[in-house]
């Protein structure tokens, strides 16, 4: 059976065959207006995602071109400096995006393919829809707003401005994408999975582990992914929480320095030469949301089921 | 560290026994240094977007010397008064004063200090680029939506070898809170009462008529794109960015054009003995360019609070005055405006004036 | 997960309190936002929020529905596929400034064009502008998260469309869809979601002028754009207060658009 549907997963099995076309009921005409409509579709499918695409493309290539200039071992390696010296760098906000990433990640992928989890079993009951509002309202609350709550919690908590509390802040803003993609996907997986695990006497951990999760391993990452290239791409809520540093900073308790906001410091300044660096800094914010897209996918390929 | 005795022991005079004396000499040099480096600080500041680039370079300047590290950031004035309010920061900058009921809801006193100027200018853009004359009281009917067109008489009047179309004037203002929009609305709120009562002056408006842009380089570059229209920019984007801007008529009746020089200019007035009373638009100053603007370091006078060691905050205070100071000759290099010589005097006394436990700490000239 | 919201909500109740008690329930029906007299009313940035995300949400609708049937039945696998869905899937890492540079120097100019040509006085910038920069930055969450529900649609029930003499294009309208129609509608909910709550691109070029009206050509405001302008720079503890008021009021916006969008979903599942 899976090795049938192998098959039928190769592009031939799925035009029209020729003795289908034969064989079809109804006139002639009314067959050929369906296989015209048929092209149409797709032409206009493709023609839509055209339209869709060049702009996004146009996006891309405009970062790059204006980008690339600034690009240079030096760009990559040192640290900021300030107007009117030559050379400089974002290195501490190359590092600081991968460390605010990491922090975040690290408390809400697992709380938020959990609740996608719950979601996906118990969405109907009364505590299961009370979450998805909750999760569908926070994906709303503007950036600037989780920002305040982060600054509110954690910063006014702690006394000073840390990476921590720039974490917390991304981690809140992960949360929304990562866990609707993952009820969505699980609940696409056909209970005929679960069931035939659980009746094989998989306990429900083992099956949510080795079963449910790699069927919608796609999904799952899909969404993670989505949630990880925001997080990277935003600036207000780190204002308050995180706030930014002129130096390489690895310690999680202090400030740390952010691409995006170095993006819209030199973006919004006087200078010209600090205008185009903004536009490096872009550039390689983008490489490093790819370069993560590229590995993620690498890495839990071997785990997909596709069914 | 060489050992004396094993040096001047084993080898006979001559240049060993210098050599070692050289070793020392330098070894105890750097030592001290070392001492003096063990001793670095770090302070975290916060606020204004204006001043910036020029803290970012006085506090590089001043790592590289004195090897202090600052961490500044520009969140916006606003943002700078709350962080000091909040006590995360060690310092915060702003463009404008904390207005009365902020400095009673603070949890201590809060002394303002004036580091540098700076000036708002009018951009426009229509056919042919002219130099265009402005008076206060026609700009503030422009923003006021009560002149519509460009070729309306008034601004003929005053602009007579300047061929003006019949086009509509679009008004384009700050959509962000920001400082150079507190200071615009500040002259014209001097200039105008009907602005006054109307609009008022802050650093977020209602404005009248007019299209936002955001940040300087928003309003710019709507200004740069839509004929007919007529913004405000800081004076050092439009240096760095070489747009032109119109000359403006101050209270002495000058045509004065907006640089760094009418901006110092402009605070060529006598210094009240409250320094935050001085409001450089519409100056008296003859020279003087009318929109222009101090801008400010705010932190507690009493600064025995949270972590704070007494050398800490002396370091901190020794570096402001360097700011003042000899950290003044990176201003004019960036666009910035230098501090007149009187109103220096004024920031020395407020320097002096911070306390620790109720004694000052700066005694006497640094 | 739920406490966690219903803490946020709290916190934001409670540092708005000032405001509340301030403004009181004219908050919401005036429309003048003046920071100088402390007279703050919700209106025009409540109608600008409601108008930019529905067009937004349209537009970004028939996009990413186009992408996700293509990238999901028709280019699935492949050299162009991967491209297209890592490119997709870049577009939600660009910066929320960088898209609104790029709407300075590319959208804004092409809408001035069409104004020049019907007659209207040519800002450029609008409520439309923004509609269309902001259904380009939310199209990512549809399209992605719809291609992968289309790809889960079990191979054996596009099997037997096709075997029994469905075109392809039958087959995506009538098979594939319905059957991945409640997970591409939850990916339309989370560009939702991502619309109401965009802030710095549209603040570039809606043109930030608080006036309500149905001219889609002319400037307008939204709630999220007016906190992230006015925040950092904010004086003040009612103006503060209100703009975190205002925080709340899209808060319970967004809840309501939710919970009416889901009763008209499971409606229209009702009815087919």
């Amino acid at each position: 059976m899976a090795g049938d549907l192998a098959r039928a997963q190769g592009e031939g099995a799925m035009q029209t065959r020729p003795s289908v076309k034969r064989k079809a009921q109804g006139t002639d005409a009314e067959l050929r207006g369906r296989l015209r409509g048929d092209k149409a579709f797709l032409g206009g499918v493709l023609a839509i995602s055209l339209i869709a695409t060049l702009p996004l493309v146009l996006i891309l290539v405009f970062i790059i071109v204006r980008g690339a200039s600034s690009i240079n071992w030096q760009f990559l390696t040192e640290l900021p400096k300030p107007m009117g010296e030559a050379g400089g760098g974002i290195s501490n906000a190359i590092v600081g995006t991968l460390i605010l990433i990491v922090l975040a990640s690290v408390i809400s992928i697992p709380l938020g393919i959990l609740a996608g989890i719950f979601l996906s079993e118990s969405g109907k009951s009364g505590l299961g829809r009370l979450t998805r509002l909750s999760v569908e309202t926070l994906m709303g609350v503007p950036s600037i707003v989780i920002g305040i709550v982060a600054y509110v919690w954690v910063v006014r908590t702690m006394g000073h401005f840390s990476a921590l509390s720039g974490g917390v802040a991304l981690a809140m803003i992960m949360l929304p994408v990562i866990t609707l993609s993952t009820e969505e996907t699980l609940l696409l997986i056909p209970v005929s999975l679960r069931e035939a695990a659980l009746a094989l006497g998989v306990s429900y951990p083992r099956t949510v582990m080795k079963v449910i999760l790699p069927a919608g391993a796609s999904g799952v990452i899909t969404g993670t992914l989505l949630g990880v290239a925001r997080a990277a791409g935003e600036t207000a809520p780190l204002l308050f929480t995180s706030f930014g540093s002129p130096y390489m900073e690895y310690n999680i308790l202090k400030p740390v320095a952010s691409l995006p906001q170095t993006i819209f410091f030199y973006a919004t300044s006087p200078y010209p030469e600090w205008q185009t660096l903004a536009w490096g800094a872009s550039f390689v914010l983008l490489v490093i949301v790819l370069a993560l897209n590229l590995v993620t996918k690498l890495v839990t390929s071997r785990w997909k089921i596709q069914f | 560290m060489p050992r004396e005795g094993a040096n001047s022991c084993c080898i006979e005079g001559g240049v060993p026994v210098k050599v070692s004396r050289l070793l020392l000499a330098g070894a105890l040099a750097v030592s001290v240094a070392g001492i003096g480096f063990a001793q670095s600080f770090e302070f975290v500041g916060a606020g204004a977007t204006f001043p910036a680039p020029l803290y970012l370079k006085m506090f590089d300047q001043y790592a590289k010397e004195f090897g202090v590290k600052v961490n500044y950031q520009a969140i916006g004035s606003g943002g700078g008064q709350a962080q000091l309010k909040g006590r995360t920061v060690d310092f915060g900058a702003s463009d404008v004063i904390m207005t009365a009921k902020d400095l009673a809801d603070a949890p201590a006193e809060i002394v303002h200090i004036p580091t540098v100027a700076g000036a708002v200018v009018l951009v426009s853009n229509l056919p042919g680029n002219p130099q265009l004359r402005f008076t206060g009281d026609i700009i503030a009917d422009i923003f006021l939506g009560k002149i519509k067109n460009w070729n309306d008489p008034r601004i003929a009047g005053i602009n007579p070898d300047v061929k003006f179309p019949n086009m509509n004037i679009t008004v384009v203002h700050r959509s962000d809170g920001s400082g150079t929009t507190g200071v615009f609305s500040d002259y014209l709120s001097k200039i105008s009462d009907e602005w006054k009562t109307k609009v008022g002056s802050g650093t977020s408006l209602s404005w009248p008529v007019g299209i936002g842009g955001k940040g300087n380089p928003g309003v710019a570059g709507l200004v740069k794109q839509l004929p007919g229209s007529f913004g405000y920019v800081e004076l050092i984007y439009a240096l760095q960015n070489n747009m032109s801007y119109a000359l403006l008529k101050n209270k002495s009746g000058n045509w004065i054009k907006a640089s760094l020089a009418t901006t110092s200019t402009a605070a060529n007035v006598p210094v009240p003995e409250d320094v935050t009373k001085l409001s450089l638009t519409n100056t008296d100053a003859p020279e003087g360019y009318p929109i222009s603007t101090f801008t400010w370091l705010i932190l507690y006078k009493e600064q025995n609070y949270g972590n704070h060691q007494k050398a800490k905050v002396e370091a901190l205070l020794k570096m402001i005055w360097w700011m003042t100071h000899d950290g003044q000759k990176y201003a004019e290099p960036l666009s910035y405006a230098t501090l007149p010589a009187p109103v220096v005097k004024k920031a020395e006394a407020i320097l002096k004036s911070i306390t620790f436990d109720g004694k000052p700490l700066l005694e006497g000239g640094m | 997960m739920s406490v966690l919201l219903i803490a946020i909500l709290l916190s934001l109740v409670l540092s708005s309190r000032p405001a509340l008690v301030a403004n009181g329930f004219r908050f919401l029906t005036g429309s003048e936002w003046d920071p100088v007299t402390n007279s703050f009313h919700a209106l025009p940035f409540v109608f600008g929020t409601l108008v930019t995300s529905v067009i937004a949400l349209a537009i970004a609708t028939v996009l990413s529905l186009a992408l996700a049937i293509l990238m999901g039945e028709y280019f699935r696998t492949g050299a162009f596929a991967s491209i297209m869905r890592t490119a997709v899937e870049l577009l939600a890492g660009i910066p929320s400034i960088v898209y609104g540079f790029i709407g300075l120097f590319f959208l804004v100019p092409a809408v001035r064009v069409i104004q020049i040509a019907l007659g209207v006085p040519p800002f450029g910038v609008g409520i439309l502008t923004s509609s269309i920069l902001l259904a380009f930055m939310v199209l990512p969450y549809s399209a992605s998260i719809g291609r992968e529900m289309l790809m889960l649609v079990p191979a054996d029930l596009k099997e037997a469309a096709l075997s029994l003499g469905s075109t392809r294009s039958e087959m995506v309208w009538k098979v594939s869809l319905p059957f991945s129609r409640s997970g591409i509608m939850g990916g339309i909910f989370l560009s939702l979601g991502r619309a109401l709550g965009e802030t710095m691109a549209v603040t570039m070029v809606i043109g930030n002028s608080n006036s309500i009206t149905l001219n889609l050509l002319s400037p307008g405001n939204t709630m999220a754009s007016l906190i992230a302008n006015e925040f950092s720079e904010a004086q003040g503890a009612v103006y503060l207060a209100s703009l975190i008021e205002i925080a709340l009021l899209l808060f319970v916006i967004s809840t309501v658009i939710n919970i009416l969008g889901k009763m008209v979903i499971n409606r229209m599942v009702e009815t087919t």
